[in-house]
């Protein structure tokens, strides 16, 4: 543990911050203009593993091994998620023959 | 003074029996067949009424006047203790052996007089709730549990006088029957609130406690005692808020016999006698029930002079008995008016007892210008009758001279004109009870259609018991005049605290009782002549009636004047607030309000439009807007 941390640590915390912010951003744009849902279901796994990586990395910089297991329960969620998220996805093309988000707008008032 | 009584714990089943025949004729009333629950109902409440008399020598043997048995810790609220429950000491066990020993007998007759109707199973749950509640009223240690009683009696007494629901007038009765004693509840309620505001505890022993340390006159004792006596002046009939007895007839017989007549409406006069150390400080409360004990007897015997339906003119005598209790009550000798309750139980009830059985024997015939004649076809009933006819009359040795007497005698201690005035009542009394069993039992059968007979032997045993109890029941209190100790009073006596006053002699008692024979004699003979020798029947409606005749006839056009005073002014208002109040601003308000939402609805289920890019949209910019205002903060 304390060799890993001072290898990563050669890496200043704030770039981890700077990319963790940025794959975030890509995610959440990518989530809000994509119509595409598969491309949206990949945005939310990147928003997903920008905050990983930014928990493990804070992890490392602390010495805190709590950090990291954390990690680990947002993999499975975030497994659970896709498998829950691709299957919706095949009932879609299946249904409408497009996976284009936008035609799914029959719930409503 | 309260110890621990071995076996006092059995006072428990003293209610719970009528409640556990509650339950099962109540629950089980399509299961049972004809007459099961009659007999289920009149077995629990026999019970009952072996377990009072058990307890009676229980609580003799223990050498104590008073047990408490308390079931359960009812209300705990920071300081306040309430514990429910139940007092047996002289008082309540007198009343408790009324309750049962009377309620037994009234349910075995209904087990006759109720055979044909189809919904006699409620009508015993109904009878059976009636005595559990009216035992928690007389047991009660504290007024609050009194208090639930007198409501059970009172929502019973209401289901009973609306048995026969099909009819409007008969629920009618019960309806105002119920408002009626709801106005006198509001008084009593008010009255344990003050209670507990001034002694900060609704017990009766720590009440009493507390209130012998306190001065006579009292203005909070004042104020007690008077909102208690609305109360009593509801249950009981009294005036001003008497009229719902008479139309509570309409319920069955038996009904009357046992709700009406024996226990319930004693209730009042019970709760009196049962806070005597309060009433005894407060000499103005005193007067006031005797001006309302002494005007409801004389007022209703007058009613009752001129009534043609025979439970009416028994429900103006009870009217008129109840004020000589009061009257009893206000002279502070709580024991005789007690002692009258007692004897009036047994006479009243037999009295009712067999009206019913002349009902039933008439096929629902309640007319007395229709009925004469009854004397050869029923025996029995006649027999029974006379015997409560004398007694209620006052004639020595029955029951009723007794306890009469010795409210005369403290009628005459207190004021010469009490006295006259309660002559007066009793001759009266004498008087239409004589006409009533004239009219019925003598002369010529007047009713064509009627096949009059004996009724059967569930029917007249009671009645032979109860006119035992009657003609006897006196000798529990024979008076010192006669050689006797007055044991009925004494017994009492530790329980209610019964002003001394000054005794008279005995040649004045003797003068007395001699006057008031010779004017009853008089007064029988005068009732023979009229409606026996000379056969006077009561005109029917058409004959021109004077006056005076009218207005008694009338019963004083009391219920019209309530009518307009009360009932119209109120049913003005009510549709003054349903048109202007309700429909004008009430209704729109209500609607508006409505329309107002519906709208607002409309308006942003436009932002709902199915669109996940757009909900998503606005989940970001939700969250954004959150971590900015929690980052500004």
């Amino acid at each position: 543990m304390q060799n890993i941390s001072s290898a990563i640590q050669i890496i200043p915390l704030e770039h981890y911050v700077f990319l963790c912010v940025t794959l975030f951003s890509i995610g959440l744009l990518g989530v809000l203009f994509r119509r595409n849902t598969i491309i949206i279901l990949m945005c939310i796994e990147l928003m997903f593993n920008s905050v990983n990586l930014l928990v493990a990395a804070f992890s490392a910089y602390h010495s805190d091994p709590a950090g990291q297991v954390f990690v680990f329960f947002i993999m499975i969620v975030a497994a659970a998620e896709v498998a829950v998220g691709l299957s919706i996805l095949v009932m879609m093309k299946r249904n409408v023959d497009s996976v284009d988000i936008n035609l799914l707008n029959r719930l409503k008032w | 003074m309260v110890g621990s009584i071995p076996n006092i714990n059995l006072a428990v089943f003293v209610p719970a029996l009528p409640l556990l025949g509650f339950l099962i004729t109540g629950l089980a009333y399509k299961r049972l067949k004809h007459n099961q629950a009659g007999i289920i109902a009149s077995v629990l409440v026999g019970l009952s009424f072996l377990i009072s008399i058990a307890l009676f020598f229980v609580l003799r043997n223990s050498g104590q006047n008073a047990a408490t048995v308390t079931l359960f810790n009812w209300i705990a609220i920071g300081n306040m203790n309430i514990p429910f429950a139940f007092l047996i000491d002289h008082l309540s066990l007198t009343m408790m052996l009324i309750v049962t020993g009377v309620g037994t007998l009234i349910h075995i007759y209904s087990i006759g007089y109720m055979h044909s109707d189809d919904r006699v199973n409620s009508f015993f749950a109904q009878m059976n709730l009636f005595t559990f509640s009216m035992l928690i009223l007389v047991m009660g240690a504290n007024y609050l549990v009194l208090f639930i009683g007198w409501e059970g009696v009172g929502l019973c007494s209401y289901l009973l006088v609306g048995f026969w629901f099909k009819n409007p007038a008969y629920n009618y009765a019960a309806r105002k029957a119920f408002v009626m004693n709801r106005i006198g509840d509001l008084g009593f309620i008010l009255g344990i609130i003050l209670l507990f505001f001034t002694f900060k505890s609704v017990s009766f022993s720590e009440i009493f406690t507390q209130a012998s340390a306190m001065q006579a006159g009292a203005p909070v004792i004042t104020l007690i005692t008077l909102l208690l006596l609305v109360g009593a002046v509801g249950k009981s009939a009294q005036i001003p808020l008497y009229t719902w007895l008479p139309d509570a007839m309409a319920g069955p017989t038996p009904v009357s016999a046992l709700i009406h007549a024996a226990t319930m409406v004693t209730a009042g006069i019970y709760m009196i006698a049962r806070s005597s150390i309060l009433y005894n400080l407060a000499p103005i409360t005193l007067n006031v029930i005797i001006v309302i004990g002494m005007a409801t007897a004389i007022f209703a015997a007058i009613i009752g002079l001129r009534q043609n339906d025979i439970k009416k003119v028994l429900a103006y005598s009870t009217v008129s008995q109840l004020g000589y209790m009061f009257l009893a009550l206000g002279l502070g000798a709580y024991s005789s008016g007690v002692f009258h309750v007692t004897t009036h139980a047994f006479f009243k009830a037999l009295l009712f007892l067999g009206a019913g059985s002349v009902i039933h024997a008439m096929g629902g015939e309640q007319d007395i210008r229709k009925m004469g004649g009854l004397r050869k076809k029923m025996p029995i009933t006649y027999i029974t009758f006379l015997a409560a006819t004398l007694a209620i009359s006052g004639i020595p040795p029955f029951s009723g001279f007794f306890s009469k007497d010795m409210i005369l005698t403290k009628a005459f201690e207190h004021n010469i004109v009490l006295y006259v005035l309660a002559l007066g009542t009793a001759l009266i009394t004498c008087f239409y009870m004589f006409r009533l069993l004239y009219l019925v039992f003598f002369g010529e059968n007047r009713s064509a259609e009627a096949h009059p007979h004996e009724s059967p032997k569930v029917m007249t045993v009671p009645l032979m018991i109860l006119s035992v109890l009657s003609v006897f029941g006196g000798f529990l209190n024979i008076p010192s005049l006669f050689g006797g100790n007055l044991s009925f009073s004494s017994f009492l006596d530790s329980a209610v605290v019964s002003k001394t006053s000054e005794e008279i002699s005995s040649a004045t008692e003797i003068g007395m009782i001699i006057l008031s024979i010779i004017l009853l004699g008089a007064v029988i003979y005068w009732a023979y002549q009229t409606f026996v020798r000379k056969a006077q029947i009561p005109s029917g409606d058409e004959v021109k009636l004077t006056p005076l005749q009218r207005i008694i006839t009338n019963k004083f056009y009391i219920d019209e004047f309530y009518r307009a005073a009360f009932e119209k002014p109120f049913g003005n208002l009510s549709v003054f607030l349903f048109r202007k109040v309700e429909t004008t601003i009430l209704d729109p308000a209500v609607s508006q309000i409505g329309r107002a939402t519906a709208t607002l609805g409309t308006l942003t289920r436009k932002l709902q439009q199915g669109n996940i890019s757009f909900y998503l949209f606005a989940m970001v910019a939700g969250i954004l807007l959150f971590i900015v205002f929690i980052l500004t903060i």
